[in-house]
């Protein structure tokens, strides 16, 4: 199994966001995440990411092993990879110097020579083709006003560029035109191989169109209350969470807390 | 704002008197009347206006107790240096330069270049100027600074040896920046130096200058420098400074500058050096459309305290003023800005902007910012902001997320930060040389120098 979430809480302060995930992801497979907005999505992409901000408890093993125990950085290393629902903006770093000296650091802590300017060059040069992004992105800073749809396609890029094992997509359709959405799902696809898993979350069915899902989730109130195969997006795209009935609505109603 | 907490007063040590008499004041040195007469005037007056203490709203946030305590010794001419060509040649930014050495303030022609200069245009030390009589140059002494003298520059006019000459006569345009660079060097005792400097340019003239600050690790130095620039009708000037003095050192500069009409000047600087640095400028801007741009940049590490004293004043309409102070504070560091801009009845039309940004890196490092706008006259376009702030730390993630190590990360968004204003400066090989030297003091032993040679 690639990934293994067990009972995993998450919470800032009081606000205990997510309340128990389970989720078991194998290589080679893509799963879907979707679910109404504020149930924990984002949260439990950024605590895979290795965020610091949450109080976590339960277990999360990728490959076996304990991925909570990793930095960051280690995670990326070892293979995770999460393109953000909001990349950040980073004035004064630039985007091309940024995704060498991602890739270097990557690759050196996979053991594997750090790549000189020209290879990298190389590199970068067909992944943006790939993703049909302009080069002229690349000698401006990190993500700084990028419109929404290109920081998306630049999340698509440094994925493509890292080739990470489990690929984590936080909303990557959202804002993107009908191009672009093709663009980003043919970066993802070219990505998908047997050792490699992906795990999709989005709000549109549409995006499951381009990348097939191999199983679909719903999470509601910091949990996954249902899970399915492909059909279960369209029913969701029909008839709305509303349908899921008792539990996504006491789940939601619990996470409000006091709230009358 | 202006309330001084009761312990914060600290009587300083040595008086003003005494500091004279220990350096030996007054030497009889070479120089016209005019001059010893300023020479004494300044000292009478330091004496009766004693060391600035923290109740001197422009000194509130600098304490002098640690320089006042050091037992300087008077800089002696000519004295056994040990500073090798090789060192001018790694604080030199471009050798084909135009380079004016000096050693504790005293010219070191050995040391320095010469190249052609344009003609009508004088490239020299000040004291080979002052030898000949200093025709003209008595106004920059007798009664320099006004009411915003204080003891140091006094105590320069008093003590200066020697200092660049630079003068420009109309339309005369030098076109390789001109390198001073000043070396303070102690080999036993502390020492004290006081160099001078006057950049004159005529109507339509335009130079660069760049002053460079450094000295013998480990040396306990106080250089109290003055430079003097003065902008005629539509003269432009471009003024550098590097401040890397050893941090075992004090640094107290003031950079002095009057705009006649249409003029620009612009002024690009870094501070990474001294315990105590105080980096003062002052512009005046005295006719109509003048123009001037203060950048800089302060590092404070360590146990170093940087202060940046501004004053910036629109006496003219129609004159434009911009600054853009940025410090990164680490471990102890302690870093200032003051900046003041005072709008004079008459300079209608004034359109001022000052910008303070500040990046603590660590839970002991301070800063302290005090923008202040003082406007007596309408029609006037005015805007200031500070901020400081710790790093950002979803930029961090996102960093840390693509497999950036965390000390890594941390001096990549430090940089970049810093950036901002090192891509203000024109010069690549000055660019170049500063980038490196920031560089180094922030991102130690993590590779990002080629942060801009991908671009
Ligand atoms: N730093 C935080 N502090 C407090 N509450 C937070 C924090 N981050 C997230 N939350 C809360 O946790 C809940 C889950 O947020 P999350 O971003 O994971 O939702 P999501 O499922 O991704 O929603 P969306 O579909 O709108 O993107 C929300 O109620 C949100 O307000
Ligand atoms: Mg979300």
């Amino acid at each position: 199994m690639m990934l293994q979430i067990e009972n995993l809480h998450a919470q800032i302060g009081e606000n205990e966001i997510l309340r128990g995930v389970n989720l078991e992801v194998a290589a080679g497979e893509v799963h879907a995440i979707m679910g109404p907005n504020g149930s924990g999505k984002s949260t439990l992409a950024n605590v895979l990411a290795g965020h610091e901000a949450y109080d976590i408890t339960g277990t999360v093993l990728f490959e076996g092993e304990d991925l909570l125990a990793l930095s960051p950085e280690d995670r990326a290393a070892a293979g995770v990879f999460l393109a953000f629902q909001h990349p950040v903006e980073i004035p004064g770093v630039g985007n091309l110097y940024f995704l060498r000296t991602a890739l270097n650091s990557v690759r050196r802590q996979r053991g594997l020579g750090e790549l000189d300017v020209m290879g990298f060059l190389a590199l970068a040069r067909e992944r943006m083709k790939l993703v049909e992004m302009d080069e002229s992105f690349m000698s401006r800073s990190v993500n700084e006003d990028f419109s929404g749809g290109e920081k998306k396609r630049n999340e698509i890029l440094q994925m493509t560029v890292l080739e990470p094992k489990l690929a984590i997509l936080d909303e990557t359709d959202s804002g993107l035109d009908i191009d672009a959405l093709r663009i980003v799902a043919g970066g993802v696809n070219a990505l998908r191989g047997p050792d490699r898993a992906l795990v999709v979350i989005t709000h549109h069915q549409r995006l499951l169109d381009y990348i097939v899902p191999d199983q679909v989730h719903v999470m509601a109130g910091g949990r996954i209350v249902r899970s399915g195969d492909k059909h279960l997006a369209l029913e969701l795209e029909a008839h709305g969470y509303a349908d899921l009935g008792q539990e996504v609505a006491s789940d939601r109603s619990a996470s409000v807390g006091a709230t009358p | 704002m202006t309330t001084v907490t009761p312990t914060a007063t600290t009587a300083p040590t040595a008086t003003v008197a005494e500091l004279l008499s220990h350096l030996r004041f007054p030497t009889s040195g070479p120089g016209p009347a005019w001059l010893t007469q300023a020479r004494h005037r300044s000292a009478e007056w330091a004496t009766m206006r004693g060391f600035p203490t923290l109740k001197d709203e422009d000194w509130r946030y600098t304490r002098l107790g640690p320089l006042l305590d050091v037992p300087f010794e008077r800089a002696e001419a000519g004295a056994d240096h040990r500073i090798s060509s090789s060192t001018i040649e790694a604080l030199t930014i471009d050798a084909e330069s135009t380079r004016l050495v000096f050693i504790n303030g005293f010219f070191a022609p050995e040391l320095s270049s010469m190249t052609e200069v344009p003609d009508g245009v004088t490239v020299t030390n000040l004291a080979s100027v002052l030898a000949e009589g200093g025709a003209g140059l008595e106004p920059f002494f007798s009664h320099p600074f006004g009411e915003h003298d204080h003891a140091f520059t006094a105590l320069n006019t008093c003590l200066f040896e020697d200092g660049a000459f630079i003068h420009l006569p109309a339309g005369s345009l030098v076109t390789a920046p001109i390198e001073l660079v000043f070396l303070s060097e102690a080999q036993g005792s502390p020492v004290v130096s006081n160099p001078h400097s006057l950049i004159l340019a005529g109507p339509g003239s335009r130079v660069a200058v760049i002053e460079t600050y450094a000295g013998n690790t480990g040396a306990i130095t106080c250089t109290n420098t003055v430079t003097q620039v003065v902008l005629e009708e539509g003269a432009q000037v471009e003024h550098y400074k590097v401040q890397d003095e050893p941090d075992t050192g004090f640094h107290l500069a003031l950079l002095d500058v009057r705009q006649g009409p249409e003029s620009r000047f612009s002024s690009g600087s870094v501070a990474l050096g001294s315990k105590i640095a105080r980096n003062e400028v002052r512009v005046r801007l005295e006719g109509e459309g003048a123009e001037a741009a203060i950048d800089s940049l302060y590092l404070p590490c360590a146990d170093q305290h940087h202060d940046n004293p501004i004053l910036i004043e629109h006496a003219a309409p129609r004159c434009t003023s911009r600054q853009l102070y940025k410090g990164i504070a680490d471990e102890r560091g302690h870093g200032v800005f003051n900046g003041r801009i005072i709008v004079w009845p008459g300079a209608q039309g004034t359109d001022a902007s000052q910008t303070n940004k500040n990046l603590l890196l660590s839970d002991h490092a301070e800063i302290d910012t005090r923008p202040r706008l003082e406007i007596f006259t309408d029609d006037v376009k005015c805007t200031h902001g500070a901020a400081v702030g710790a790093l950002d730390e979803e930029a961090l993630f996102y960093l840390r997320s693509r497999g950036v190590p965390h000390e890594a990360a941390r001096a990549l968004l430090t940089y970049a930060f810093a950036r901002e204003v090192l891509d203000l400066i024109p010069s690549e090989s000055l660019r170049t040389h500063v980038d490196t030297l920031v560089a180094d003091q922030l991102l130690t032993d993590h590779d990002a120098t080629g942060a801009r040679s991908d671009e």
